[in-house]
């Protein structure tokens, strides 16, 4: 009963001193939300708003009908946007980083892209200029590229003008060599084919243009063989980026918040509170239990807090389970406040103890996935962040939020959080005890 | 006889391989204040961190009202009350809470806690700033909210670890009249400080431990005893030449009841071996031709055992 009403008076201190330095409380609520903020509209903020588009420089030095129309195919991409320049100006902006990258169409490509279409030899060379800091848009850009040149090229080979004129001369150059050639006499045969099916396709398809102005809109070249149906997979309504960025920026902050809490603990044993604290009759085990219990209640209040602004401010929603939610948060908040007695147990000082902490926590939130989604990084570092409690404190308020997902899938999550709270608390009781003794 | 409240024995505390406490005994008798004095390091606070069970002795027993005191002993833990010499209060937490907390640490709850904490802020002079954070607090004041938190489980011994340090005159004045009614309430008492005089206002027992060891243990008066004098007489002299002070100053020495005697300038410094031999001595070097400009007399203090028993080599 005494030790009760110790450990309750203890408890309630530590609230009065937490709530009372309001600066203090100000910005422990104020950082997560601003940075999750921020976080939160970079990875796609609360689903609403447009993806940006990626700003490609176009150098159009061919002026054949194959270049025009991979220009204008270029240009009605929605993904890119396309702004036509010169070549220096080019170059310029993409070393500046003002653009994504740059395509140089070149002189004579139309010819010869048409005549490399049927032979492997020859090949015209587009230049694709871009900035090495954007390294992963530089494949988007060389896929939208090459899905505009097959299809303008195969299609102007197949019914353009300039792909009749190449078809008769290359009929004409078969039928010389056929005599000595066999394999110049079937391309001569597959070139006669091919020209009597684009007579066939000139003909019906000027009937159809005649017909029905937006058939000339159809490719009449090589088009892509299939088509994509994107369909976000979530339990939830929406995703939405502020409910990760709001996970992870709590996760942070509130280990930051369980460091101050050792480090409390550390002054207040240079002080001598510590030992007026055990020299009344109260147990270590009492004191850290009490501490562990403010420092946690603390915790969770935070979680709450941060996460109810971005409940009402951005829609971020409970999608799953509310009490799977508060479970990981409770879990969550348990460990944090051992790993704050941790932080006391083996710090020397108080000044060392937050370097190394700080250290050690802001690489825990780095790789469990707290500032960017665990998803993009390589798998080996992904398996290493699963012994890390962050990233089960991460992907268990993501399962609770913007993934709908039920309680069961949040039990993994709390139980690991409370593994390690019950790790870090024996350790941190033991080197306690062997201090005292 | 009685036994004693607390009753040390052979107490022993090393640090790897240092001897910080090497033996130590002694007791406090129901309502005694002891004075536990000694140089820096000399074991005065690895004592009292046993004494209060916060560290565990190596050798020795602690008794106190017949339990042994350790830091898994709460019962003997309820009768001791900690004055720490660091400042063992939150800063930013009123006073009256300060004292709520270390009430509840010894399990007071309800009217109860609400009574002792005012009364502490009484006897401590603080009632009027009751709901002020320590923060705002003086040196002096955050030093008597210390002693007040000590008191509110009541405690059969008050041990004070050099609750003075760092105030003014003022309020170590308060301190010592609030020490004093507790002592006057028959509370015992363990004091601990650098400053003799405040050991000799308030002990009626003093132990001096120096290196790890008790090397007095007695009354204040059986420690007097021990001085080769009890009183130093300061004449400062007139004009005179350096030989005739050599010679005066050989006479003096070989006057009865003169235990030393030694000059600085023009004056001379005799210790005698009781204060009522001041006055005849004046008589007798004025008998002797000399005129004295200025005298001083001064019973000789604590300070004076203590270094004579402790030396005077620094000890940081």
């Amino acid at each position: 009963m005494s030790s009760l009403t110790a450990l309750k008076a203890i408890v309630r201190k530590d609230l009065i001193l937490f709530l009372s330095d309001r600066r203090a409380l100000l910005i422990t609520l104020v950082l997560p939300i601003l940075l999750g903020t921020f976080f939160g509209y970079l990875f796609g903020g609360s689903g609403v708003t447009k993806n940006a588009r990626i700003d490609v420089g176009l150098v159009m030095i061919d002026d054949s009908d194959i270049g025009k129309n991979i220009a204008a195919g270029l240009k009605a991409d929605k993904s890119i946007s396309i702004l036509e320049l010169k070549l220096e100006e080019a170059q310029e902006q993409v070393r500046k980083g003002k653009l994504h990258a740059a395509i140089v169409i070149p002189a004579g490509f139309g010819a010869a892209a048409g005549a490399a279409l049927f032979s492997s030899r020859d090949k015209p060379e587009i230049t694709v200029y871009y900035d090495p800091s954007q390294n992963a848009l530089l494949a988007v850009v060389k896929g939208l590229l090459t899905q505009q040149v097959m299809q303008t090229v195969s299609a102007e080979m197949f019914g353009g003008k300039t792909g009749m004129r190449f078809i008769e001369d290359s009929i004409k150059q078969s039928e010389q060599r056929a005599a000595n050639d066999p394999d110049a006499a079937e391309l001569n045969k597959f070139l006669q084919s091919l020209r009597r099916f684009q007579g066939r396709t000139q003909g019906s398809g000027a009937a159809a243009n005649a017909a029905s102005p937006t058939a000339q809109n159809v490719p009449q070249g090589l088009s892509m063989p299939f088509a994509t149906r994107e369909e976000a997979m979530s339990s939830g309504p929406k995703y939405n980026g502020y409910a990760h960025s709001f996970a992870g920026m709590s996760v942070q902050f509130i280990l930051m918040m369980g460091i101050d809490a050792g480090i409390g603990i550390l002054l207040a044993r240079r002080m001598g509170l510590w030992s007026r604290l055990l020299a009344a009759p109260i147990t270590t085990s009492t004191l850290l239990l009490a501490r562990a219990i403010s420092c946690a209640l603390i915790a969770f209040g935070l979680l709450c807090c941060t996460f109810l602004f971005a409940v009402l401010v951005f829609e971020v929603k409970i999608a799953g389970s509310l009490p799977g939610f508060l479970g990981v948060g409770a879990c969550f908040a348990v460990m944090t406040a051992t790993f704050g007695l941790l932080i006391a147990a083996y710090g020397k000082t108080p000044e060392a103890a937050r370097g190394l902490a700080v250290f050690a926590t802001l690489l825990m939130v780095m790789l469990g996935g707290a500032w960017v989604p665990a998803f993009l990084f390589p798998q080996w570092l992904q398996t290493i962040s699963l012994g890390l409690p962050t990233r089960w404190a991460v992907d268990g308020l993501d399962a609770m939020t913007w993934r709908g997902l039920d309680f069961s899938a949040a039990v993994p999550a709390m139980l690991v959080q409370l593994g390690f709270a019950a790790l870090f608390g024996v350790i941190a009781l033991r080197k306690f005890q062997r201090d005292q003794s | 006889m009685t036994e004693p409240l607390l009753k040390v024995t052979g107490l022993c505390k090393s640090y790897a391989g240092r001897i910080a406490v090497d033996g130590v005994s002694f007791t406090v008798a129901s309502g005694q204040t002891l004075g536990l004095i000694g140089p820096n390091g000399a074991g005065k606070s690895t004592t009292v961190s046993m004494l209060c069970g916060l560290l565990k002795p190596d050798r020795g027993e602690i008794m106190l009202d017949g339990q042994a005191v350790n830091h898994g002993n709460s019962a003997a833990k309820h009768k001791i009350g900690l004055v720490p010499q660091e400042l063992a209060l939150y800063d930013e937490l009123p006073a009256r809470e300060n004292l709520k907390l270390f009430g509840a640490l010894y399990g007071l709850s309800g009217d109860l806690l609400k009574q002792r904490c005012q009364a502490a802020l009484e006897l401590v002079t603080l009632g009027d700033r009751a709901d002020d954070k320590p923060s705002t607090f003086s040196g002096g004041m955050k030093r008597r909210l210390n002693i007040a938190a000590a008191l509110l489980h009541d405690p059969q011994l008050l041990i004070l670890d050099e609750p003075t340090v760092g105030v003014d005159p003022q309020s170590r004045n308060a301190i010592f009249d609030s020490l004093e009614t507790l002592k006057r309430q028959g509370r015992s008492l363990i004091y601990t400080s650098h400053y003799m005089e405040e050991v000799e206002r308030l002990a009626d027992h003093i132990v001096i431990i120096d290196h790890g060891k008790v090397v007095a243990n007695e009354t204040p008066e059986e420690l007097y005893r021990r001085l080769p004098s009890q009183a130093a007489l300061s004449v400062e002299l007139g004009d005179i030449e350096a030989a005739s002070l050599d010679a005066l100053l050989e006479r003096v020495k070989s006057r009865p009841g003169v235990s030393a005697v030694n000059t600085v300038g023009n004056s001379l410094r005799i210790a005698l071996g009781a204060a009522d031999e001041a006055l005849p001595m004046l008589e007798w070097l004025t008998a002797q031709g000399c005129r004295p400009r200025h005298f001083s007399t001064a019973r000789t203090d604590l300070e004076e055992i203590f270094l004579t028993l402790t030396g005077h080599s620094l000890r940081d």
